[in-house]
């Protein structure tokens, strides 16, 4: 597995990602758990990710975690290498990796400002399409329904695309269902704005 | 994957089809009897109609309303909400099976055998009829990675499973419990929208496979191929549309007395708080009713949209009302004879709960008792408790009249199934 061989490289970088928890507001996991979590930080960072097509983990919902490492697990949701890292994961696992990932800190936007006319265009769509009805006022999502505000731009595009075209079946239809009235240059400004939240 | 067109149609075009008389089908009209069931989309335009969400009024208290899934993993058997059970005085009711994810809707084999199917997990589950020295009954996964298989229907060996859009028939399902039976297509002239595209089966006693299909959306002018039931022989030949004007319908059984299929109906979102209800209907016609949507709601009321020009008795009118919004799923009638005679022939119903609605309402099993007029005369509570302080413990789907006449009842929000049964 993937995952495994990386947690040789990355074990290093698990007593700075302990002192990053521990400041966490939630319960920070245990040392096992952090030892756990390193691969995961490995590509996804510690909360914010810096590579291209891997989302950002941190604040994430920890009930939308556990669905998602479930899809995997299931290979509902093909996202590789996220199905074999997530194969032989007991539900146990997939409560305690998501518990965990859920007090990674909350990626935020440091690039410059969404252009005016783009906040405008995005502002209408999300009232159009009534994002805030599940994921919250200010995107960062609840219960099972993730966080999206400012999660990387292309992860977002993917995503939406996704659900339009059912490659990607939501583990409840609602993003299907939402995306199908979403157009290209729609789905390029929603996801250029919510990722600069 | 090729995207999925939304067979929506505009609301121009949808004043075009109500001019030819499409789709205000009046009771006695004929224009839609015999009509082939097909998905062929028709001419549409997208617009986004098929949210869960359309409709929604802007802001305001509105908005912290959404539906919201159950979660993946079934409530260990210890957890389950069983002490805040409640069932009238006489009856008893305990966990039968549990460590089923996402539990839906349900079919015995004579043998006792339960069958499960599931919404969001991709999974057909079977329970073992007898509990083991620890009391448990073995449940096996007889398939997974399954699209939405929701419904599934037992009959002479097989097991009839509904994905959301294709039908499979696994042969002699007894012997292939443990996932390795392979299964022959039977139905797949079906639409893949994933707005009501989750599918409750059932077998009728004319040997026949009833199939619904919701419409695509809260409130739109369904195409032809939506908003309907159909049946069809047992290999998926001959089918035909039996039902128009159904939103979605989870759940439905023929009443033991006339034969006539009784189904529920869920009603339109974000109209109201407190309208419509959702709708217990029966058709005495097949082929030849309009049970009112996107038209009339609860048979009282023209939609605000859809609704102009039109009169509520061009519809059908439903036998009976389950609440506003309290997503009124599987029905059965109660054919056993453990329970008291009260209970014979009246209908129960699972009500999932309400999403759409500041205090949720549902979240039970009540009775519903067949006056002689052929309209409900009653309709009571009879398992409670899975609503506590506007949260659910528990979201009951289905409901099964057992080979020894207890009620079972599954519940998809903890992955299992209750028992309740009668002086024991």
């Amino acid at each position: 597995m993937r995952a495994v061989s990386r947690i040789g490289a990355i074990r290093g970088f698990a007593p700075a990602l302990g002192v990053l928890l521990a400041g966490a507001a939630l319960a920070a996991p245990d040392a096992a758990m952090q030892e756990r979590l390193a691969p995961c930080v490995a590509c996804h960072g510690t909360g914010t990710s810096e590579t291209d097509g891997v989302p950002s983990l941190g604040g994430q919902q920890a009930d939308y975690v556990v669905t998602q490492l479930f899809q995997f697990r299931e290979k509902q949701r093909e996202a590789p290498p996220m199905n074999d890292v997530a194969a032989g994961f007991s539900d146990d696992d997939l409560r305690a990796y998501a518990d965990a990932v859920a007090t990674l800190p909350a990626p935020a936007w440091s690039g410059p400002a969404a252009d005016p006319a783009l906040v405008a265009r995005a502002q209408a769509l999300v009232s159009k399409h009534q994002c805030n009805s599940c994921h919250g006022a200010d995107l960062a999502g609840r219960d099972a329904i993730p966080r999206i505000r400012a999660q990387r731009e292309e992860y977002l595009a993917r995503a939406l695309t996704a659900y339009k075209s059912n490659a990607r079946p939501g583990y409840d239809p609602a993003m299907n269902e939402v995306a199908q009235g979403l157009s290209e240059a729609d789905i390029k400004d929603l996801a250029a704005y919510v990722a600069r939240l | 994957m090729t995207p999925a067109t939304k067979p929506i149609l505009t609301r121009g075009l949808a004043a075009a089809l109500a001019c030819l008389g499409l789709g205000t089908l009046a009771p006695g009209g004929s224009r839609a009897q015999e009509t082939p069931a097909s998905s062929a989309p028709p001419a549409s335009v997208q617009i986004d109609r098929g949210s869960a969400l359309y409709g929604r009024p802007e802001g305001g208290d509105a908005a912290k309303l959404a539906p919201v899934a159950g979660p993946p993993l079934a409530t260990a058997a210890a957890k389950l909400p069983l002490d805040k059970l409640k069932v009238p005085e006489g009856f008893k009711v305990e966990v039968y099976a549990s460590g089923l994810a996402n539990a839906r809707s349900m079919t015995q084999a004579p043998d006792g055998t339960l069958f499960v199917g599931t919404r969001t997990v991709g999974k057909v589950y079977a329970v073992l009829p007898q509990a083991g020295p620890d009391g448990k009954r073995a449940v096996k996964t007889i398939a997974s990675g399954l699209h939405r298989p929701n419904g599934v229907a037992f009959h002479d060996g097989a097991l009839y499973v509904a994905e959301l859009s294709k039908i499979w028939r696994y042969d002699d399902i007894a012997q292939h419990l443990d996932g390795a039976g392979k299964p022959s297509l039977v139905y797949d002239d079906l639409p893949k929208d994933e707005a009501h595209g989750w599918k409750f089966i059932a077998i009728g006693p004319d040997n026949k496979l009833y199939v619904p299909i919701g419409a695509p959306g809260n409130i739109v002018l369904p195409p032809d191929t939506h908003a309907q039931i159909r049946r069809m022989d047992l290999d998926g030949k001959n089918a035909e549309v039996i039902a128009r004007g159904v939103r979605n319908t989870v759940g439905f059984d023929w009443n033991p007395k006339t034969k006539q299929l009784w189904f529920t109906d869920n009603g339109r979102d974000w109209v109201s708080e407190d309208i419509p209800n959702d709708e217990l209907n029966v058709l005495t016609e097949p082929g030849k009713q309009h049970f009112g949507y996107p038209f009339c709601h609860q048979g009282t009321f023209t939609d605000p949209e859809f609704g102009w020009g039109h009169s509520c008795s061009e519809f059908t009118a439903p036998a009976g009302l389950l609440g506003p919004h309290t997503a009124s799923l599987g029905m059965r009638f109660y054919t056993g004879a453990q329970f008291p005679e009260a209970y014979r022939d009246a209908a129960f119903i699972a009500r999932h709960g309400s999403w759409n609605r500041t205090a949720k309402l549902g979240g039970d099993v009540v009775v519903a008792r067949p006056g002689p007029d052929g309209k409900v005369a009653s309709v009571e509570p009879f398992l409670t408790g899975f609503l506590q302080d506007n949260k659910y413990a528990g979201r009951p789907v289905d409901v099964l009249v057992a080979k020894d006449g207890a009620l079972l009842v599954s519940d998809d929000y903890n992955g299992a199934i209750y028992r309740v049964s009668y002086g024991q």
